[in-house]
């Protein structure tokens, strides 16, 4: 990918902030993400009118009118299909997804399956506020079981789906997982996503202070965090907790299983691999309270993009029989003369 | 069928001169009969006829052997006149099996020439048809038609009794047989056919062998066969000189697109999803990588829409295509691209409806979904082609307004036209009008709805351009600005901005186009594929004196300028249609003219006939 990475430009910040009034409710866990993207730009050496923000519906997709980048605010699910088309007409740019639990995973479901399993060379950031905020507060696809909402007086019947289980079961090349409340945690993961050269799937764990207050509770006070948070981190031990009580989460059978950390023999500790897809499988699974709750990299792997394959095709069509000629095309084959 | 004697030169059986013939092929779904009337096509384009086919088959793709639905035709006409439609009556009928015969008799004309493959009405296939007892033997069949009954598998067989292949190889070849047969009773050339047969299958010499044994066969029967009194020839038609080829709809529409491509410098990408019958434009599409046209098999009709969305903001020319029940799915992507105010293009290849209806016939009610199908006030422009041919010309134009006017256009195309052929004169491409694609750099004054005087046409600034970063959305915009806003006042301009964009199109338009006398009683208005019908029926009024005109609209919205003008030249105004009435409909409304409609809605073509006895019914009734 050609992004123009050699460009000598210093941005700061302040280069990505439109003009537009930010028009999130006061105390939205989207303000600290936009302001976490909005710092993280410079690093990634992109021209500014290179990068492309595209977006569906919800309070999340507000995003792009924020971003003082190229952006398009599109429909209900559609960004990825959006994307995907304009990645193949200008693979030069570099294009975010930006959506929510209920644009990504319900009415856009079907979308962020494909966009996943073809690999489409986007950085899809997906807000998790477990609800949908901008109607107002009806349970969405990530919404635990028997949810009480407008919509579900008497608690949701809906098994919620786990987006990181999800996108891995899609083929996912990049998975990770991050919170709105951890900004240096959430910058390094948006630098790994935007620096991957596939679909790179960001779940954002973020707060709807409104409608679904504290859903991400186990990881916001200081204490529990500690108690609750597995960071992963390629070639480290999966350890977590505070000293006093340091654990491990290790295999027990095929069965992940934890124990506390002192008992198990430092050879026999998991140590995590990106390229491992079958331990990402299990990590996306775990959750609080039988195991803590894994925030980072899950996988990386790296495969060829989508577009990449198309226009390699492309340009081998033109290579071996040069580039179409119409005229040529329209008298060829069975023609006859009046 | 009109007949004249012709002198016969060196023929060892008598051939009678004619000016046209309808012939169709029917069998069942395994016996070939598509490529049989393609083949039998090419040889009358050979032979310097005008031709127009109606290929016609089932949804199924394997339906079960000798059963009524599964019974596949081709027909054609060819004569030496104009020939505008593939013919409402049949001269000419092979029957390759028991269900074929029942399905189609009822269209032979009396004393029409009926062949029958006697080896299929046996008494497994008399069943799946229907028949209690054998038609053949009914002595009323032969008197009310010209029977000829042929073994066309054992003198199939006979014919390649030496060659290594086994039995069920062999029986294939039977169509050939009939080809051969058909093409001598025409005198049809037979080299583009063994031209064929060579070329296809050219790695299996012992194929190409039986083919072309049982080929000239069948051509060798008819000229031998007691019973084939006589054979017939079609004169070469009076047509524009030029370099001629078959073409049929849809990839008219396709090499339309790569035409707009190479013209425009701007790569098209093409979202479609498998659909009855869209899909062979993309399959088209996809052979031509070369012309920089990108194809992207989305995962539904949304994606589909809106992956091409993406590309035109991207710079590209975004391009969808499907049939009314995925045109239904995009509808409110379509409606992103009238408030993005981005160029797209949507194919709607026709098909009967409503839900999965009728996926492998024609129908033109899609007009309605066409202008109106979107929530709110989404207008966008409107094209249709006339003919197979003509599809070539409406992509491109399709492609020209959609670049010039940042507007989403239509092309409702249909299943006959998209399967159907006919000669096609190659146009010199460089008459073609330019496609003037040009992307916004200036930074100077520039906002993202600033507008072209003339068009309104908003700048199309590719992502890249530096200084020119702006956000576009499905949020109503202030003008100019583009900023979001609620501003009712704000709204209602911009509503009717988007409406006059569009109206503002009919400067596209050219002068109508009129078949006939400029003033008259009857005026026959209609558009899409029924043009062939439509002029084949007014052309034969004219010829009994009647004062009738007819006019094909290839602009459905806006629609031409002139053309409220015209329905005024003449007392009554005649609409056919394939649907309920919504062409009519428009009309009445728009200009407050008391047109009258002739609809059938079956999911076939319409008759010239029918058309014919429409005119002469509503001037009778003066």
């Amino acid at each position: 990918m050609s992004t123009g990475a050699t460009d000598a430009r210093r941005y700061t910040k302040k280069d990505f902030e439109s003009d537009q009034d930010v028009r999130w409710c006061p105390g939205c866990g989207d303000y600290a993400i936009l302001s976490a993207i909005q710092k993280t730009m410079p690093d990634l050496g992109i021209p500014r009118e290179n990068i492309v923000f595209v977006s569906g519906i919800g309070c999340s997709s507000r995003f792009p009118y924020y971003m003082n980048t190229y952006g398009f605010h599109t429909i209900h699910g559609r960004a990825p299909a959006i994307a995907t088309g304009l990645r193949l007409a200008r693979p030069e740019l570099k294009v975010f997804v930006v959506t929510g639990d209920g644009d990504g995973l319900s009415i856009g479901g079907n979308h962020m399956l494909h966009v996943l399993r073809r690999n489409v060379n986007v950085t899809i950031l997906l807000f998790n506020n477990r609800i949908y905020g901008l109607t107002k507060g009806q349970y969405s696809p990530t919404s635990e079981l028997g949810k009480v909402t407008k919509s579900t007086p008497m608690g949701s019947a809906d098994r919620p789906v786990n987006p990181l289980s999800f996108a891995l079961g899609c083929g996912a090349t990049f998975v990770a997982r991050t919170v709105d409340r951890d900004v240096r945690h959430m910058e390094e993961m948006l630098k790994r996503a935007a620096h991957h050269g596939g679909a790179a799937f960001l779940e954002i764990l973020q707060n709807c202070n409104v409608y679904n207050d504290l859903a991400w509770s186990a990881l916001y006070e200081k204490e529990s965090k500690l108690a609750h948070e597995l960071r992963l981190e390629h070639g480290k031990p999966l350890l977590f907790g505070p000293p006093d009580d340091r654990k491990a989460v290790v295999m027990e059978g095929a069965m992940p299983k934890v124990v506390p950390a002192g008992s198990v023999p430092s050879g026999a500790l998991w140590v995590h691999d990106e390229k491992d897809l079958n331990a990402a499988r299990l990590l996306a699974d775990l959750w609080v309270p039988e195991f803590p709750i894994p925030v980072g990299v899950l996988t990386a792997r790296e495969a060829p993009a989508y577009e990449d394959v198309l226009l390699e095709q492309e340009q081998r069509a033109i290579s071996e029989r040069g580039p179409g000629d119409i005229a040529k095309l329209l008298t060829s084959g069975d023609t006859w003369k009046i | 069928m009109s007949e004249t004697m012709a002198p016969v030169k060196g023929a060892a059986k008598p051939r009678k001169g004619l000016e046209r013939a309808v012939v169709r092929f029917a069998g069942d779904s395994g016996d070939g009969m598509q490529l049989t009337g393609e083949q039998f096509t090419t040889e009358s384009a050979w032979a310097g006829n005008d031709i127009a086919t109606l290929p016609n088959f089932p949804a199924e793709i394997r339906a079960p052997a000798g059963t009524l639905f599964g019974v596949s035709s081709f027909q054609l006409q060819f004569g030496s006149q104009r020939v505008y439609t593939p013919g409402d009556r049949l001269d000419c009928l092979v029957a390759m099996n028991p269900a074929a015969l029942k399905v189609h008799l009822r269209d032979l004309k009396p004393g029409g020439l009926l062949i029958v493959n006697t080896a299929a009405f046996d008494r497994r296939n008399l069943d799946k048809a229907g028949y209690p007892s054998s038609p053949l033997d009914d002595p009323a069949l032969a008197e009310r038609y010209r029977l000829h009954k042929v073994d066309m598998t054992v003198l199939t067989l006979e014919a390649i009794k030496d060659l290594p292949l086994n039995q069920k190889e062999k029986e294939r070849t039977k169509n050939f047989f009939a080809l051969g047969l058909v093409s001598w009773i025409y005198t049809r050339p037979l080299e583009p056919t063994l031209d064929w047969i060579n070329k296809r299958f050219a790695k299996r010499a012992e194929i190409a062998e039986a083919n072309t044994r049982v080929l000239k066969a069948g051509h060798a029967f008819g000229e031998t066969a007691e019973f084939f009194a006589e054979h017939y020839t079609v004169e070469a038609a009076d047509m524009p000189p030029g370099l001629y080829r078959a073409m049929t709809g849809n990839r008219a529409l396709a090499w339309g697109l790569l035409a707009a491509a190479e013209r425009s410098k701007v790569p098209i990408v093409y979202g479609a999803y498998p659909i009855t019958p869209a899909s062979s434009i993309l399959e088209e599409l996809a052979l031509h990588k070369r012309f920089r046209v990108r194809t992207v098999q989305a995962e539904d009709e949304i994606a589909a829409v809106t992956a091409a969305i993406g590309a035109s903001f991207g710079g590209a020319i975004g391009v969808t295509g499907s049939s009314g029940p995925g045109i239904a799915l995009k509808g409110e992507g379509i409606g992103l691209a009238v408030m993005a105010e981005l160029p797209l293009v949507v194919f709607d290849i026709q098909r009967g409806g409503p839900s999965t209806g009728l996926p492998t016939k024609t129908e033109q009610a899609d007009l309605m979904q066409a202008l109106y199908g979107r929530n709110s006030e989404a207008p966008v422009v409107v094209l249709a082609p006339a003919t197979p041919g003509d599809c070539f010309y409406i992509a491109y134009e399709a492609v020209r307004i959609a670049a010039k006017y940042m507007v989403p256009v239509i092309v409702l195309s249909d299943g006959f036209l998209a399967n159907g052929s006919e000669p096609w004169l190659i146009p010199d491409v460089s008459t073609l009008p330019p496609i003037d694609v040009r992307f916004r750099t200036d930074q100077e004054g520039f906002f993202p709805y600033l507008r072209d005087p003339a068009t309104l046409a908003r700048p199309w600034v590719r992502p890249g351009t530096p200084g020119l970063e702006h956000r576009i959305g499905g949020i109503e915009k202030q003008d100019v600005t583009g900023n979001i806003s609620y501003d009712p006042e704000n709204h209602d301009h911009m509503v009717r901005t988007r409406a006059e964009k569009v109206r503002r199109v009919a400067q596209e338009i050219p002068p109508t186009s009129i078949n006939g006398p400029a003033t008259g009683d009857l005026l026959v208005v209609g558009w899409g594929g029924t043009y062939g019908s439509i002029t084949a029926a007014v052309e034969r009024a004219q010829g009994e004196g009647k004062s009738v005109a007819s006019i094909h609209l290839r602009h459905l919205n806006p629609l031409p300028p002139d053309l409220g003008h015209l329905l005024r030249e003449y007392r009554k105004v005649l609409v056919p249609e394939i649907n309920s009435g919504q062409l009519v409909r428009v009309l009445r409304a728009e200009y407050l003219v008391d047109a009258v409609g002739f609809n059938r809605v079956r999911g076939l073509p319409l008759a010239s006939d029918e058309i014919h006895e429409a005119i002469n019914q509503l001037l009778g009734s003066t």
